[in-house]
């Protein structure tokens, strides 16, 4: 069967697990130290040197924690979703290992931006924690990143628990716009976005772009942790490979 | 795209959708539940429950904050710039509640349409400014949003902290 070829080789090449794991072991110190630097400046730069806020304080500080966590509990579930749905289609069996390989950083950064919110919430607000729609569905969130790894370890890594989680993370995938957009379709407590992409941010740049800096630093994090989830999953899916048995023998 | 991968990738939008089409009734549905709070000009229109515990929010009127002298009664009155409610309030306020400040208040509506509170919670904005930068402004005459400050605007804030 003649196939069309869109992509470049290698991209197609990734899809196969002896191939995968060659070129993340290239490419994970890069990103390691990648991640070691952004975030070490940046925590540096949010807590020493960025002004406070004329109303808030230094606890407008946790803005440097919560923005990226909450950023990236987003992203990692889209991108959890999306290689569910390319393991569905393509039967494609990194997809499914990158999908099991977000939902536990997902979920902890979700608890991070919860956690960090409630802290920053008693000072600015007066209450720990209030049941409005943005809070409420980044609590939902939460709740869909533990179903997922419920199914997974209720199932196992087999096709099925693949297939299982990756259609409870499509259905959940509706939760994101009503995260982002609860703001503004609802009266709510937590206020609306600092940033958006078609207007300047209501922030002055020496406050934003440290906040900058933490967010990539916060990227270049998850894709360090997830590759090296994702490695430790094609060994152990892999065992009975010669490449791995031979990989082993090496040791 | 083969035949057997169309079929699970419109399988695939179909969950997506249907998941979507659920969601979006129910959150249609529940719209006004899902807000937080109840406006000035909701309340004035009796959209809200007299006697019921619900939740008032809006602005804190400039010069309408009276602190009893001798305990924690503090009467304001808030307002969403269309309609104002007069908020009754015993207890301990948040750190960022002053004149001009969003809050959202807890508690219920009394037969003479005072909104007497339980809880009141400071709003914030998204706007973050340093404090070098609001003085430069104030003095300059304009606030954050870059709107003309009336002039006892920060002597007025201040006397009632």
């Amino acid at each position: 069967m003649a196939k069309k070829q869109i992509m470049p080789l290698w991209f197609y090449r990734l899809a196969s697990p002896k191939y995968c794991y060659q070129i993340t072991a290239t490419l994970l110190p890069y990103f390691a130290a990648i991640t070691l630097a952004l975030l070490s400046i940046g925590i540096v730069w949010a807590l020493l040197f960025a002004p406070q806020d004329y109303q808030q304080g230094n606890s407008f500080r946790i803005i440097y924690i919560h923005v990226p966590s909450a950023l990236l509990a987003q992203s990692i579930y889209l991108t959890m979703a999306l290689s569910g749905a390319i393991g569905i289609i393509w039967k494609m069996k990194i997809a499914d290992m990158v999908a099991y390989a977000c939902a536990p950083i997902g979920a902890s950064m979700a608890f991070v931006a919860l956690i960090t919110g409630a802290i920053w919430g008693k000072p600015t607000w007066g209450s720990w924690w209030v049941w409005d729609a943005r809070l409420t569905s980044m609590l939902i969130l939460l709740f869909l990143y533990f179903g997922v790894m419920a199914l997974y370890s209720a199932m196992g890594n087999s096709a099925s628990a693949a297939r299982a989680a990756a259609i409870l993370s499509l259905v959940g995938l509706v939760n994101i716009p009503i995260i982002k957009y609860s703001v503004d379709w609802w009266n709510t407590l937590h206020q609306p976005a600092t940033f958006t992409l078609t207007e300047k941010p209501a922030m002055p740049v020496e406050m934003w772009l440290p906040l900058l800096v933490m967010v990539l630093g916060f990227y270049f994090f998850f894709a360090t942790a997830m590759l090296l989830r994702l490695r430790n999953e094609i060994l152990l899916r892999e065992k009975r490979t010669s490449w791995v048995k031979q990989l082993v023998s090496e040791l | 795209m083969t035949p057997k991968r169309k079929k699970r990738l419109i399988l695939v939008l179909l969950v997506v959708f249907a998941g979507v089409a659920a969601v979006g009734l129910l959150v249609f549905a529940l719209n006004q539940n899902i807000s937080l709070f109840f406006s000035p000009s909701q309340i004035a229109a009796g959209d809200a429950p007299v006697n019921t515990r619900i939740r008032a929010g809006g602005m804190v009127v400039d010069g309408s904050v009276k602190r009893a002298p001798d305990s924690l009664k503090i009467e304001f009155v808030i307002t969403d710039f269309a309609e104002k409610v007069t908020v009754v309030y015993e207890g301990i306020l948040p750190d960022l509640f002053r004149e001009g400040q969003g809050i959202v208040a807890q508690g219920a509506m009394d037969k003479n349409g005072v909104f007497q509170a339980i809880e009141v919670l400071a709003k914030h904005d998204e706007k973050y400014m340093p404090p070098e930068v609001i003085d430069a402004l104030e003095k300059a005459g304009v606030d954050a949003q870059g709107n003309t400050l009336k002039k006892d605007y920060s002597i007025n804030s201040e006397a009632s902290q």
